[in-house]
């Protein structure tokens, strides 16, 4: 998807001086090489990644006997998930992932613009705080949903820090809120670093110069900063949505499902390993996979085209 | 701020407003990242008389959790010993795979090379959902279930599109002059780009490293399908596991304890490669 802007950055050699026009044999030695070294690396997606994709939509065209041969049965497992028995399961489990990565990446945005903006400007102490930023990150998601299970207790440290007896893993909303605060916990410092970044490449005479000419605090954050950071937090955007799209392991781990919380991934995951329907699974499988397919290329030609185009117009440069 | 504030050079700011909100700013932003790891290490501080009440330091500190969980049934050693061998060992094939894939990408010029980094990238997007269940099938054939290597081969596929993508804008960047020299003065292309561009690209890969290990680390999707057992399960799975157990009381103390032990070598790493992470992580999103 972004083969676009890597195919007009200068090709690698480029910026090295070497002779132009080379001998036909040093090409063929060349592509050989290239072969050799990208083998491994192909081998290992392939055997992990193309295969058991492969594998997965070439069985959702087959049945689940009991016992036997899986039978021929185009796509009925498809129709099955979509409008037939696994109907509600499945657009439940679309709609509560739809609902966690709108709502979890609009936050974690917010937040993260709110962080970058809080460590850009900070004059003492920027080691600190990294170091307690990258912690979240760091921290591995089923321990994250461990502390937080933990957290969230009836009688646990949330509660009695708010003064309420919400017992969150009761009910659907209250559910869902816990894992929209573990998600935002750990992730909004990520996306606070990423848009750092891209605040750290604004010059930052153009803001002097902006002061000079008397635009308030206000009109400089609209005008230089929001634009200027805009490829770093579509970029953050986009990663976000990519991963929130496939959350498991927090959901799993805190509510197992329960309340109305299932995503499609756990939908999957359930269907093919605890029910042992791999034909069934598969076409779940490859529905969640096209969905999230789908999801990058519209935001990417939504909020992604001028950003890629911009940078496209750099590389060239 | 007015046009004479933003000129002075840092450091010797008065105090305005300003100061004292982006200071207040990050208080707040350390104490968000922070108290939950304090609340993991005070609760697992606490003894089971004081584990449910919610003071802020334990009146009777006490390490019975960190017995339990490394003795009793959990045996929490062998979980850290797997998730050890799990991820150097992906960090170290991964890497070596992803240099390979880098220097081919950064460096030589071939047809398809741009199919090939789309199709890296396509890799980077797939839901682990959408394998695991062959997965499972072709690990079950191989009689995988519950060995290293059923963790260890799907780690280093995840790792390769971010590792290959970093490396290869690290690769682009080195001054590749200095190989063609090292040819000219004799050296083979393998003794040229060891001898020469490895040793410049050390902190690139360093960087790409503790990416990956990171990764391996947290893993848990795969490995709580093909991890059947104790002897083979990570970290991840263990302590997610402990929760499964008792379902009524959770051995909230003990989970604890053991979250702190995982955390804890993360923790050193975060502190001492911070500047590296934060690098290689926004070289990872600009590509």
């Amino acid at each position: 998807m972004t083969a676009p802007d890597t195919a007009s950055a200068p090709p690698p050699g480029a910026r090295t001086p070497r002779p132009r026009r080379r001998a036909g044999g040093e090409r063929a030695t060349e592509r050989r090489l290239a072969a050799l070294l990208l083998a491994p690396m192909l081998a290992a997606l392939g055997l992990v990644v193309a295969y058991p994709v492969a594998s997965a939509v070439y069985r959702s065209f087959f049945d689940d006997p009991i016992g036997g041969e899986p039978a021929f049965i185009g796509l009925r497992n498809y129709a099955d998930a979509l409008f037939g028995y696994g109907s509600e399961g499945f657009w439940a489990a679309l709609g509560n992932t739809a609902v966690f990565t709108v709502v979890t990446v609009v936050v974690e945005t917010l937040l993260g613009l709110v962080m970058a903006l809080v460590m850009h400007r900070a004059f003492r102490g920027r080691g600190i705080v990294r170091a307690s930023v990258l912690l979240p990150w760091a921290l591995p998601t089923a321990v994250s949903a461990v502390i937080w299970g933990w957290m969230l207790q009836p009688d646990g440290i949330v509660n009695a820090l708010i003064g309420a007896e919400v017992v969150w893993g009761g009910s659907e909303w209250p559910a869902k809120w816990s894992i929209i605060f573990a998600e935002v916990w750990k992730t909004a410092p990520f996306v606070a670093l990423l848009i750092l970044a891209g605040l750290q490449t604004i010059p930052p005479h153009l803001y002097e110069a902006a002061a000079i000419d008397g635009a308030s605090a206000w009109r400089r954050f609209t005008s230089i900063t929001l634009p200027l950071a805009k490829p770093a937090i579509v970029v953050a955007v986009l990663f976000r949505t990519l991963d929130a799209l496939r959350m498991y392991d927090l959901p799993q781990i805190l509510t197992g499902g329960a309340n109305n919380t299932e995503t499609l991934s756990m939908l999957v995951v359930r269907a093919a390993t605890s029910e042992l329907k791999q034909g069934y699974g598969g076409a779940l499988s490859t529905i969640t996979f096209l969905f999230v397919f789908l999801c990058a290329f519209l935001l990417i030609r939504t909020i992604g085209a001028n950003v890629f185009a911009g940078i496209r117009e750099e590389g060239t440069r | 701020m007015s046009t004479a504030t933003a000129r002075r050079p840092r450091g010797r700011r008065p105090a305005t407003w300003e100061t004292w909100v982006i200071g207040a700013g990050m208080v707040l932003l350390v104490l968000y990242c922070l108290a939950p790891f304090y609340w993991m290490f005070v609760s697992s501080l606490k003894g089971p008389a004081e584990i449910t009440v919610n003071n802020l330091w334990p009146d009777d500190p006490t390490l019975v959790n960190y017995t339990g969980v490394f003795g009793g049934s959990n045996d929490f050693g062998y979980a850290v010993r797997n998730s050890l061998v799990i991820a150097v060992s992906t960090t170290v094939l991964a890497m070596v795979i992803a240099v390979f894939s880098g220097y081919a990408l950064a460096r030589l010029r071939f047809r398809g090379r741009n199919l090939v980094l789309a199709l890296v990238l396509a890799c980077s997007m797939f839901p682990g959902v959408a394998i695991v269940t062959p997965l499972y099938q072709l690990f079950s054939d191989w009689g995988w279930i519950d060995e290293y290597q059923a963790m260890v081969l799907p780690n280093i596929s995840f790792a390769l599109p971010l590792a290959i993508f970093v490396l290869t804008t690290f690769f682009r960047e080195m001054p590749w002059e200095l190989e063609e020299a090292a040819r000219v003065d004799g050296c083979g292309p393998v003794g040229a780009f060891a001898r020469v561009i490895l040793p410049l690209a050390a902190p690139g890969v360093a960087t790409t490293s503790l990416l990956v290990f990171f990764a391996a680390w947290n893993e848990y999707l795969i490995s709580s399908v093909v991890s059947i057992t104790l002897a083979s399960n990570p970290v991840t799975v263990a302590i997610a596991k402990f929760a499964g157990d008792t379902e009524f009381q959770q051995p909230f103390g003990s989970q604890m304890a053991a979250g702190v032990v995982v955390t804890l070598p993360l923790v050193v790493l975060v502190l001492l490669f911070q500047r590296r992470i934060v690098k290689g992580l926004s070289a990872g999103s600009f590509r």
